[in-house]
């Protein structure tokens, strides 16, 4: 049965009208053609469709639309305001904490809820927070880096 | 090294029908300079070789650059984006060389209308053996515009200056032309020849600063597009039917749930062929589902625990690459023979984007954005299955979300451009993870049998080694034996008719990881039954001197001090060749009680000739020893006969933020050698590197791949 469901999506309010057990991921790449959040795995397994919901990091695949309703949803596409890369997005650049870049936007945004939780990370907790994203390129320990980097200017700029 | 050890790049599947001779294809193109070259025939007596077996690739050339007529440059090249970075390095060549600002360098990949035929991006040979020939054509280009420029300024060709696309005359800065006003209205071609390319490299410098990738900002934007973003209206998402294992025939189909559904289409063909299409790929999933298949399953006769068996009684005889000397009567003067079998299990690609193919029909002309390795081994593919001739078939490759080997095989373009022909429509195939693992051509199992020797004073006397179904790259070793010889058996990693139950191809270094792992194994219990610390024993043991460096340079830079193994400290060290490259390794690891190894650290030198890129070169190294960390600890494929067990990342278990070592680097300098390999080398020593490390640490020698928490465990408590 199909329902209408309304929520913020890149802090624009949205409507949408499906079955509500569709899978967000699909929803964001098909319908509202926002195709950064990638399909890796389809189980949760990988990360690689990791998006905001009120902040906090979700596997999109597994994130039934009924869920959604009344939620602010971030995705790799409204991370970056005014034209401006988000402080990680320019560290992951400056680091080269990237190759093939298929899980880089699930890596992100896994990386911007830690970091709008806890600034101050350790290394340890980095690693802990970030350890169900896997890449396959081997760039884990620039994506480390790229997140200490990260941390700091955020601290510094009060992101 | 030889040009033998490359015989194996081989992709028989691809034949040339690049249609147009060169004249007629740059037609297609505006004014301006054009420079044609063949990157790969002019310093590679490995892609001679190939081309002797295949006469019909075309020799007269496979890239150009064109200064455009606005000034900026384009380089046209059908090899493709996977991630190692050839995007930005070959940019910042042309850039280089050409002396333009960096974003004035446009690059078009893997499009095979617009892309002169290329082989494929495999075998770490784009910088290897594109960068020399790019870099002459672009000073070729270069030569043109100071030429044009001497006569539009009148001032001698050595008395003008180029800076960032301007060309001016040193004494005075005034007189000044643009390479746009120069090009405007001309249209210039020069094919570069094969002598030409290699009296430029001799005056080839390092390119200088390492550079940020180009790709990077759409990466981390969410904008960078991969095979499966491309949207069309009206585009339905397939999902095709796949047997439980492989050489299953389908019995019988039930669609009958999906009767009723208006927003299904069903296309059935060939018996075999059945597939649901959705306006969504989720909605394509749930309704395939719902259909009912049997299929007849073919008796399961190996898994993969009996599967080394079964190898070894189908191997064919095996090829002798390498002998010397007498090993038989040196074998019964040596008191120390060490005599072991090494396995290595199945390995998966694993990219993180799965197979993905977007196909688009309008009229005769079928479009199919792909990822792959391969776009023109893809668009004879498609052609040969819609039965069209090649050139109403264009690949476009868009970012390619890792590769390794793995998408050189091209089923999906070939699925999705069949469906779009029979539904009308725009049509889209993205694999699930079951279905990557299930088509996936594996790094193939293997079996190596070493017989060696070793005298009382340390001195490797005899080698008598056996590789079953790995392939040759990286079987011969490189220490100075006076009694040796190399077989393989099965040679190519496929292996013939019954060998593997499932595919098997080309993995990052193909068959060098297993080779390396066998061979540097080998050579550790020899030293330390010999009493020798194992950096010592190989130094004593070689006289390659390019290997003794970066052994050498490793060892320093690691701190290494000499001990007899096991040593108790988790230290292990190997060495290997891999695509022209030298590189040598030096780990820590610690081996709990459990079983379970945490690589500390990880020091690597290599010697990779002239160094284009040195930042990607050593991402690359890096990328190598992670990704190395999964087929030494963890990686095999669990399967019975054809059927693969292994469908997702929860039981198939690649490496992890938590595993990664601290690594370094050493590059050693070699500038008179022209580049050689950088995306593979490092991977083929993880193996063996782990497995002296790990009995340094525990005494415990792990003779088979990957070295599992449990079989460590096991072993300690036999």
């Amino acid at each position: 049965m199909k329902t209408s469901i309304r929520f913020a999506l890149n802090d624009k309010p949205v409507t949408w009208t499906g079955e509500d057990h569709r899978m967000l991921l699909w929803v964001l790449r098909t319908e509202f053609h926002l195709t950064g959040s990638k399909y890796g795995c389809g189980e949760g397994f990988c990360g690689a469709c990791t998006v905001l919901i009120d902040g906090e990091a979700v596997r999109s695949c597994k994130f039934p639309m009924k869920d959604v309703k009344g939620k602010q949803v971030t995705t790799i596409e409204g991370l970056s305001k005014n034209g401006d890369l988000h402080p990680l997005q320019k560290a992951f650049i400056e680091h080269d904490a990237l190759q093939c870049g298929f899980c880089t936007p699930g890596m992100i945004m896994m990386a911007a809820s830690l970091l709008s939780k806890k600034p101050q990370l350790s290394k340890s907790e980095i690693i802990e927070g970030m350890e169900r994203n896997l890449c396959r390129c081997g760039t884990y320990n620039r994506v480390l880096q790229a997140l200490e980097d990260a941390a700091q200017s955020i601290q510094k700029g009060g992101v | 090294m030889d040009s033998k050890d490359y015989l194996e790049i081989d992709f028989t599947d691809v034949t040339a029908r690049f249609p147009l001779d060169r004249r007629e294809f740059l037609k297609l193109f505006g004014g301006g300079i054009f420079v044609t070259f063949c990157a790969g025939s002019s310093l590679s007596l490995q892609e001679r070789s190939q081309r002797r077996v295949r006469p019909q690739l075309p020799t007269d050339f496979n890239a150009f650059l064109h200064v455009r007529e606005d000034g900026r440059v384009t380089c046209f090249t059908g090899k493709i984006e996977m991630g190692q970075g050839a995007i930005t390095s070959i940019a910042q060549m042309l850039a280089d060389e050409l002396e333009v600002p960096l974003d004035s360098v446009d690059m078009v990949m893997g499009d095979t209308d617009l892309c002169p035929w290329d082989m494929g991006t495999f075998g770490s040979m784009t910088t290897r053996f594109f960068g020399p020939p790019l870099r002459a054509a672009a000073a070729e280009a270069r030569e043109v515009l100071r030429g044009l420029a001497a006569e539009h300024l009148q001032v001698p060709k050595n008395q003008l200056s180029i800076q960032d696309g301007m060309i001016f005359d040193k004494n005075n800065k005034e007189k000044s032309v643009s390479y746009a006003q120069l090009t405007k209205g001309k249209k210039i071609e020069r094919h570069l020849e094969e002598k030409a390319v290699l009296e430029a490299v001799s005056n080839f410098t390092v390119v200088g600063n390492s550079i940020n990738r180009l790709d990077a900002e759409d990466k981390v934007t969410g904008k960078a597009e991969y095979a499966g973003d491309i949207h069309w209206p009206g585009m339905l998402f397939a999902k095709i039917l796949r047997p439980p294992s492989h050489g299953a025939k389908l019995k019988s189909i039930d669609s009958s749930a999906l009767n009723s559904r208006k927003d299904v289409q069903i296309i059935k063909q060939d018996g075999d062929f059945f597939a649901v299409l959705h306006a969504t790929p989720d909605g394509a999933e749930e309704a395939l589902q719902q259909v009912k298949a049997q299929f007849d399953e073919p008796e399961f006769n190996v898994d993969n625990k009996t599967i080394f068996d079964h190898l070894l009684k189908v191997a064919p005889e095996g090829q002798v690459v390498s002998e010397e000397g007498d090993i038989r009567s040196e074998s019964s003067r040596v008191t120390t023979i060490v005599e072991r079998t090494y396995l290595d299990g199945y390995v998966a690609h694993a990219p993180m984007e799965p197979h993905a193919a977007t196909a688009r029909i309008e009229g005769d002309k079928v479009t199919v954005w792909a990822s792959t390795q391969t776009p023109f081994s893809a668009k004879d593919e498609v052609a040969r299955a819609l039965e069209v001739s090649p050139e109403n078939v264009r690949i476009i490759t868009p970012y390619v979300g890792g590769g390794f080997g793995g998408k050189t095989v091209n089923r999906q373009a070939v699925e999705a451009a069949r469906l779009a022909k029979l539904t009308g429509k725009p049509v889209q195939v993205v694999w699930s993870r079951k279905e990557e693992f299930f088509y996936d051509s594996f790094r193939p199992a293997a079996v190596v049998k070493i017989n060696s020797g070793v005298s009382d004073t340390g001195q490797i006397a005899f080698w008598d080694y056996n590789v079953y179904f790995a392939g040759q790259r990286g079987s011969q070793h490189f220490y100075a034996i006076p009694h040796h010889k190399t077989a393989v058996y099965g040679s190519g990693w496929r292996g013939g008719q019954g060998t593997h139950p499932f595919a098997t191809g080309a993995w990052r270094a193909p068959a060098n990881n297993t080779n390396t792992f066998a061979r540097e194994s080998q050579i550790d219990i020899m030293a330390s039954l010999a009493k020798k610390d194992p950096v010592e024993f190989r130094l004593n043991n070689l006289k390659d001197k390019r290997m003794q460096n970066v052994l050498k340079a490793a060892a320093n830079k690691f701190g290494w001090t000499p001990a007899v193994s096991p040593s108790k400290r988790g230290f292990g060290v190997a060495l290997g060749i891999d695509a022209g490259t030298y590189v040598a390794a030096i780990a820590h690891v610690e081996v709990d009680s459990d079983g379970h190894v945490q690589v500390k650290r990880v020091v690597c030198a290599q010697d990779m000739g002239l160094i284009i890129n040195p930042e990607g070169a050593l991402i690359q190294m890096e990328g190598c020893i992670t990704m190395g960390l999964g087929y030494a600890l963890t990686e095999e494929i669990q399967f019975r006969g054809g059927n693969i067990l292994d469908h997702n990342f929860d039981t198939y278990k690649i490496p992890r933020f938590s595993w990664t070592p601290k690594i370094e680097s050493v590059f050693v300098e070699n500038k008179k050698l022209s580049p050689q390999g950088g995306g593979e080398p490092a991977i083929i020593l993880m193996g063996g590197l782990v497995a002296n490390a790990i009995y340094d640490a525990v005494g415990i020698r792990m003779l088979q791949l990957p070295m599992t928490r449990e079989r460590i465990k096991d072993a300690m408590e036999a």
